[in-house]
């Protein structure tokens, strides 16, 4: 399928990117041509067969309800780019 | 300072320092001035943890205990993709260029149990999205060589530190081929573990239904030795195998007995390079000579697996990537209007193009009126292609094959072009699909003296029978030429 600039945006959009003018003609075109690529599945026939969502076969894997230590909080915000005491620091969410 | 890591292999190094004949501090010694001497020239490293590595070296060598361990005083590199607590890990990305792993990888713990030390961090395509280690947002790795050729990828750093010596062994991760393309475009042995056999915790994660860590060397002996010390189920990875681990060296033996081994029957076709070809159909003759028996496969679904490989792997990509939203930690646009532009800014300023082309197409592919189309239809696929194995398993012992269609391919030359460059992961791209252990070992050189890989296939958790294929390879070689950069 072709893809114009007006998908792009939007999918940008949904994948929270930003792409100006220029890249977005060129990963137009770029998505364009994997998508042709991909396309080729089409001519299998998967009627009947089951989906692969994990090659190995497991149920569910649990574990003991039990509290264990886990990263400390200090640790936890080390790498935040901003915090205040136990918190991560975000702008603002809603206009003023 | 005498020690020349080109002579060692992890096993000889070791059996050294358990007999008192080195010690710890002089391999690791040897590691950083041969990276001194070297790494200008080849690029492989974005860390070197000097000072870490001498502490834990003078550890081993204070304990007669920690002496006898596997891998005492062995040194290693990890792919920059794997957590080492209290260091920098980058996955090749601006976006982790400020990160200091809170913990370390399960295989990396392994392998620092077993005695192995971490000189340090090997660069990659960004986030392992690549196949010639250019995605960096860091540096550039060349192959030790030819300087002017990539050193594969998304492994290349971790191939090129081994392969110029500088270390004795590597881990790597492996979504599609990222070990062994590498391998083979560097001359070493890389191994792909069956999914599940090695933890990936600690792991920066990629393609989660696709990715496995390994280890790479200079011989099957050394990466039977790491793959002992690095597999096994891990109570942080749930989708570790509970399967035990063998010692896979001691199975590695000089006689293996009867093996019928399959070839599919396109593999040789055109698109391959004549030279590539000619290597592969020479060491098959040769393993046919001594004992092997040989025949002809059909893998019908094969010729999708780059489609289908593309659409598994960029959908789980754009998935996981998406927390890297400048929030808990990782790089932050600066001068957001609010905070959904505080997330679109972090992302396009911290991603490279072709992180951000990956995440773009497999949100797409996911997104409401596409899913079933392309995901769904693309997981059906994978069933088949699973089903094709299964069915070849039952006539042979293991898949042979090229590693990759061509050699070494000159720097810059597929950068532009992102389906070329998916194109060349057509012969690995399978054993990811399918879950199954695959190792890329050295067949021969092509005219420029670049090294060509041999891919051998297995069953699950069948690593010992791929190796052993391996070291008869290796054994067959070692009567004519072995090159080293």
């Amino acid at each position: 399928m072709g893809v114009d600039s007006k998908v792009v945006d939007y999918v940008a959009s949904l994948a929270k990117l930003y792409f100006d003018d220029e890249e977005r003609e060129l990963v137009a075109e770029q998505l364009g041509r994997i998508l042709e690529f991909v396309d080729q599945l089409r001519e299998v026939d998967v009627n009947h067969v089951p989906p692969t969502k994990h090659v190995i076969d497991m149920a569910n894997v649990s574990r003991d309800d039990a509290p264990r230590p886990s990263l400390p909080l200090e640790e936890a915000l080390a790498n935040a780019p901003e915090s205040i005491r136990d918190y991560f620091v975000v702008p603002k969410v809603l206009p003023d | 300072m005498s020690l020349d890591l080109s002579c060692l292999t992890c096993a000889s190094a070791a059996r050294a320092v358990a007999a008192g004949k080195m010690t710890a501090t002089e391999l690791t010694e040897a590691a950083l001035a041969a990276v001194a001497a070297r790494d200008p020239g080849v690029g492989a490293f974005l860390e070197v943890h000097a000072e870490r590595a001498l502490r834990r070296a003078s550890e081993i060598d204070a304990s007669p205990e920690a002496r006898q361990a596997p891998l005492a005083g062995v040194p290693v590199a990890l792919k920059d993709n794997l957590c080492l607590r209290g260091q920098r890990t980058t996955a090749g990305s601006r976006m982790l260029a400020p990160f200091s792993a809170p913990y370390t990888a399960s295989a990396v713990a392994r392998l620092e149990v077993n005695g192995a030390i971490c000189i340090g961090k090997t660069n990659l395509d960004e986030f392992a999205m690549g196949s010639s280690t250019e995605n960096s947002a860091f540096k550039l790795t060349v192959n030790p060589h030819d300087p002017s050729r990539v050193p594969g990828g998304s492994s290349g750093g971790s191939a090129a530190a081994v392969a110029s010596g500088q270390v004795l062994g590597a881990l790597g991760s492996d979504t599609g081929g990222s070990i062994r393309q590498p391998a083979s475009f560097c001359g070493l042995v890389g191994l792909k573990p069956t999914y599940g056999r090695v933890s990936r915790y600690g792991l920066v994660a990629f393609a989660s239904s696709l990715d496995q860590v390994g280890p790479m060397g200079r011989t099957v002996d050394d990466v039977a030795l790491l793959l002992s010390a690095i597999a096994g189920h891990d109570p942080n990875d749930s989708t570790t195998a509970d399967e035990p681990v063998p010692d896979y060296r001691s199975l590695v033996t000089d006689d293996p007995g009867s093996l019928k081994l399959g070839i599919p029957r396109d593999w040789l076709d055109a698109g391959l390079n004549a030279e590539v070809r000619g290597a592969v159909e020479d060491v098959l003759a040769r393993l046919e000579g001594a004992g092997a028996r040989i025949e002809a496969i059909d893998l019908p679904h094969e010729r999708y697996a780059i489609a289908t490989y593309y659409i598994i792997a960029t959908a789980e990509a754009s998935s996981n990537l998406a927390r890297y939203d400048g929030v808990r930690y990782g790089a932050r646009a600066e001068n957001p209007r609010d905070l959904a532009d505080m997330y679109s800014k972090t992302r396009s300023e911290g991603f490279g193009a072709e992180v951000k082309r990956r995440i773009l197409l497999g949100t797409f592919l996911l997104s409401e009126g596409y899913y079933e189309a392309y995901y769904g239809r693309a997981q059906r696929v994978r069933t088949l292609i699973r089903q094709d194995f299964e069915t070849a398993f039952t006539k042979v012992d293991a898949i042979v094959g090229p590693t990759s269609p061509t050699t070494a391919f000159p720097l810059g030359e597929k950068a532009d072009d992102p389906l070329a460059m998916y194109l060349s992961d057509v012969y690995t791209v399978t054993a990811n699909l399918a879950g199954l252990p695959a190792v890329s070992v050295p067949c021969g050189n092509d005219a420029d003296g670049l090294p060509i890989g041999l891919q051998v296939i297995g069953k699950p958790f069948d690593e010992a029978r791929i190796l052993q294929v391996a070291r008869m390879v290796e054994d067959l070689r070692a009567a004519t030429t072995r090159s080293s950069p």
